[in-house]
């Protein structure tokens, strides 16, 4: 049996970064839209969807190991709306004794007290987006926090008991130095966090980021940078004591996410909020995307996916592969196929796979390896 | 008004007129004949239109004629006769010479068409001496007097001086109004001989086209020398002794006419019911199979491929429909020449053999737009002859094929040339025929300002991308001809062209000793520029035999890989490298080097500007 985890969507910001094109909105943006949803009376219609789903499908019901609010800005919402989510959570499906409980936080929007609601809630872990330290890099993104707050806010996660803290880094953005990248690690290092994930900036269509660099104001990333930064992530970490686990995680050991790792391990999950996406009983789905049209259903007791996607074993199996394949544990060879396995055996001789972990079954990335997942996995699905 | 025409198979050899127009493209050969055949009355206004006598669309869309063709015109002169005139439309191409021989040698007389804004170009000069060679009579005429940029006198002048008349007499005409073509056409009368012929001799008739016709067979274009042919008879092919019965014979005015025979001097067509123009070949003399003539008109030739090149489906599965396009093709090509070639680069495939470039990128172009197919074409090669040390001899029509061991010698075709420039480019093609190799045998003043060149230069070098330069270092003013004249032994070298330590036999070329080491440095710095990063680096070297003379390196990609699957969104992630994959499918593998399609075909075309971005 699949272990079962919760993403719950809060898509709201305070304002919207330039380089963001996840499903969230800011209060200007709903205003417009004329939406009546708000962060206010958002976790109401999150539990009516929790308790719909329930009631939908009880066969999927089984206590629930990891949690995970994210955004948006999930700490836009009061911190006893969000406990009032994870109480629906329980109340409904149950919780594991030993379940992870994480929420993401913009630094600027958590203080001592409200952290220590969330903690006193069931919250044991929280992830803050640092992002960088480097001004020149914030202002690029459009990121209102300043870089020292988020120290703070560690320190307060930490005197309130959070078991976990994690910080997201976001590299090889335009303007970004290497000397930038170091100031951000070495105030990583001096922080008390477990876990850190590190993202290279890419340019979605559609941003505000993306037309800048299509005016040719701002030269687009390069993936040639992006591959020194993440070599240099990755020296600065493990220095830190922190390793991969994942292509762009890494943690100490035992501080892995495990709601991180139930995603790449293909584990069920259930997806609430606007635009979620789940994952159970062999079906991927996904929510309507704008909060309005979400509440509408929520409120009419209709089903808030928007589609949904029976995967079928070719899917399953492709999947297998490109997700397992991310994670240091690694894929067993097994799920693949003939052909897949002989380009396992070229991608050990092109330095791609670890050989001696090749040698007990299992295709681990070596450090050019992660790098170059992407590619490996459309062949290893010969 | 249709003057009332003399019936065929029954007209009096002294009131037949034979002649062809010869013309540069676009010096409004098509546009004379059309008026013609309005002046003639014998196509109705209602039915006229553009390029009448070009039938393929290929032809009429460049404005260039492929295949000949012949129209009976009868044409009531001033003196009171009506005349039966026979136009005989020739190719106007280079790669066609043989064909424009054939064509001329069914003519008494020659009208020379000049564009009075433009002046003589070297095919028109290339053909009209050729017409000198089979005594026709030249009827020098200037075309476009009504542009305002046209200089009749200094055009009358060259003219003049190139066939020794009086510049008085060339003819002013302008197709498109169509003043001056009445006149001419008195004038065709008067000046071209009638043909001359024994009508009671055994039948002899000059094969100057056949097209095959999807509905009749091959519809064969005679000129008749001796004798008649009739219908239900059975005929002889002269070069490969071949009978057929005709089945039908007729004159086209303009279009097919059965008739009972056609006798001397007269210009028409039959049908046999044959199915492959081979049966009946451009050159060849037909006569009757029982006591019919005993010696051929004489000037016969098989065609010659002189241009190799590979043609190769985009996509593989197309291969059985590429075979089919082309035997179907072949039925109305008889220079057409291919056999099946497989590329460890390209997959299956053919090679094939032209007359030269423009009989390629017809074929090519024919392919493609006919048969619906996407086609790669390798470099066009000439065919080399190389002779072992131990005096083995082999016929490379294919690089990749070069033989390695000990050779004694490389020959390699060559071709005299004639260039006509304004003076003020003489420098410069001096400059580009010295480094082509070329060797200068005369140059001649044909006016003030304008000169003849004659080269000859190996035909590999004019095949490779002379015709550009030429055009390009001359601001499009210099016209080229050219003819076969043998081979020469030349410092040959064929340079491998390796990715990754395989050769990529598509790119191998057959080169002076002199350039291999240029060529390798482009090609490897071309390749570089074309084929993306791989999941590991890609050495690209030039090499001729074990040496290496250029090298680059395409470096290992170095990030190919998505941060995370923004809010668990696997299916997105999944479809885009699902996709990713599909297009991979497309991709040509050598060895294990992936190459997107364009690439290749911006690596094969001689165009520098070809390179096109790399595919991220």
């Amino acid at each position: 049996m699949r272990t079962l985890g919760a993403y719950v969507h809060v898509p709201f910001c305070a304002s919207r970064c330039g380089y963001c094109d996840f499903n969230t909105y800011t209060a200007a943006e709903l205003q417009r839209d004329e939406t009546v949803i708000t962060a206010v009376t958002y976790a109401q219609r999150v539990v009516a969807e929790i308790e719909w789903t329930k009631s939908q499908t009880p066969q999927d019901v089984r206590p629930i190991s990891t949690v995970f609010f994210g955004g948006g800005t999930p700490t836009l919402l009061a911190a006893r709306d969000l406990v009032l989510i994870l109480d629906a959570l329980r109340k409904n499906y149950g919780l594991d004794p030993v379940a992870e409980v994480t929420t993401e936080a913009n630094p600027d929007s958590v203080d001592l007290e409200y952290l220590r609601t969330l903690k006193d809630g069931g919250f044991t872990r929280i992830s803050f987006g640092h992002q960088s330290s480097a001004p020149n890099v914030l202002a690029l993104l459009e990121r209102t926090h300043t870089p020292g707050k988020t120290w703070q806010a560690i320190k307060w996660a930490r005197e309130v008991g959070f078991e976990h803290v994690s910080v997201d880094l976001i590299y090889g953005s335009p303007g970004e130095t290497e000397e930038d990248l170091a100031n951000t690690l070495a105030d990583v290092a001096k922080a008390d966090v477990d876990h850190v994930s590190a993202y290279s900036l890419i340019v979605e269509p559609g941003t505000r980021l993306a037309a800048r660099v299509a005016r040719g104001e701002v030269p687009s990333p390069s993936d040639d940078v992006a591959a020194t930064r993440y070599a240099i992530i990755d020296k600065h970490l493990s220095e830190m004591g922190l390793s991969w686990y994942e292509v762009s995680n890494w943690s100490r050991q035992g501080a892995e996410c495990q709601h991180n790792l139930a995603y790449w391990r293909n584990q069920d999950w259930l997806g609430i909020g606007p635009g979620a996406h789940a994952h159970t009983a062999g079906m991927r789905s996904w929510n309507v995307k704008h909060p309005a049209a979400w509440a509408a259903r929520v409120d009419a007791l209709e089903s808030p996916a928007h589609e949904s996607e029976a995967l079928t074993p070719v899917d399953i199996a492709h999947e297998e592969i490109m997700l397992r394949l991310r994670l240091r544990e690694g894929l067993p060879l097994g799920v693949l196929s003939g052909d897949g396995l002989k380009e396992a055996k070229q991608a050990v001789l092109d330095g791609l796979l670890d050989s001696a972990k090749f040698e007990s079954d299992l295709a681990v990335l070596t450090f050019t390896g992660r790098l170059l997942a992407d590619g490996l996995v459309a062949r290893l699905w010969a | 008004m249709a003057a009332k025409a003399p019936v065929p198979g029954a007209t009096d050899p002294a009131i037949i007129r034979n002649f062809c127009i010869i013309a540069h493209i676009d010096h409004g050969k098509s546009t004379l004949a059309d008026r013609m055949l309005q002046l003639t009355g014998i196509v109705d206004p209602r039915n006229m239109r553009a390029q009448y006598l070009d039938r393929m669309d290929i032809e009429r869309e460049r404005g260039i004629t492929i295949k000949s063709q012949a129209v009976r015109l009868p044409f009531a002169a001033d003196d009171g006769v009506t005349y039966v005139l026979n136009l005989i439309d020739t190719p106007g191409h280079v790669d066609f010479t043989y064909e424009v021989s054939r064509s001329l040698a069914a003519c008494e007389g020659a009208v020379l068409l000049v564009d009075a804004a433009q002046g003589i170009e070297a095919q028109t000069l290339a053909n009209l001496y050729l017409a000198l060679e089979n005594n026709l009579t030249i009827i020098p005429v200037l075309n476009k007097i009504d542009l305002p940029s046209a200089q009749p006198e200094k055009y009358a002048a060259e003219i003049a001086h190139i066939i020794g008349c009086d510049p008085s007499t060339v003819l002013r005409v302008s197709a498109k109004t169509g003043l001056g073509v009445e006149e001419l056409l008195n004038e065709v009368v008067k000046l071209v001989p009638a043909p001359v012929g024994d009508e009671n001799a055994p039948a002899r008739a000059l094969i100057f086209d056949s097209v095959y016709d999807t509905y009749r067979g091959v519809v064969t274009y005679v000129r008749v020398i001796d004798g008649r042919f009739a219908d239900r008879e059975r005929i002889k092919m002269m070069s490969t002794g071949e009978t057929h019965e005709t089945l039908e014979v007729g004159v086209i005015s303009p279009d097919p006419m059965p008739s009972q025979a056609i006798g001397v001097g007269e210009v028409g067509y039959f049908i046999t019911g044959v199915k492959d123009v081979r049966q009946s070949r451009v050159g060849d003399t037909v006569t009757m199979a029982n006591r019919g003539a005993t010696e051929a008109l004489g000037g016969y030739r098989d065609p010659v491929p002189m241009v190799f090149s590979g043609l190769f489906p985009m996509d593989g599965s197309d291969f059985p429909v590429l075979r089919e396009a082309l035997d179907k093709l072949k039925l109305n090509d008889a220079a057409l020449v291919y056999e099946p070639e497989s590329s460890v680069a390209l997959g299956f495939g053919f090679r094939c053999g032209f007359l030269g470039l423009l009989h390629l990128e017809i074929v090519r172009e024919r392919l493609e737009r006919e048969f619906n197919l996407e086609l790669i074409s390798t470099a066009p090669n000439v065919v080399y002859r190389v002779v072992m040390d131990d005096d083995s001899e082999h016929i490379v029509t294919n690089p990749s094929e070069f033989p390695t061991g000990k050779i004694s010698e490389v020959n390699e075709p060559v071709v005299r040339s004639t260039i006509l420039t304004p003076h003020e480019f003489v420098g410069a093609i001096m400059e580009l025929c010295q480094n082509r190799r070329g060797t200068l045998h005369g140059m001649d003043y044909l006016s003030e300002d304008r000169v003849e060149m004659r080269y000859t230069l190996p035909l590999a070098e004019i095949v490779f991308d002379f015709f550009d330069q030429l055009k390009s270092r001359t601001r499009g003013y210099a016209s080229l001809d050219y003819e076969p004249t043998g081979e020469q032994s030349a410092d040959l070298v064929k340079v491998d062209i390796l990715l990754h330590g395989d050769p990529v036999d598509a790119f191998s070329a057959i080169v002076h000793k002199d350039k291999a080491y240029a060529y390798g440095v482009a090609m490897a710095a071309k390749l570089k520029e074309l084929i993306p990063r791989q999941q590991f680096e890609v050495p690209i070297q030039a090499a001729i035999g074990a040496r290496v003379i250029a090298r680059e390196t395409i470096r290992a990609m170095r990030k190919d890989v998505l941060a995370k699957c923004y809010g668990g969104d696997i299916s997105r992630k999944r479809k885009l490298l699902e996709k990713q994959k599909e297009g991979k499918k497309r991709m040509k593998m050598v060895g294990r080097v992936e190459i997107p399609q364009e690439a290749f075909i911006a690596a094969l075309s001689t165009d520098d500007n070809g390179a096109k971005p790399k595919a991220k």
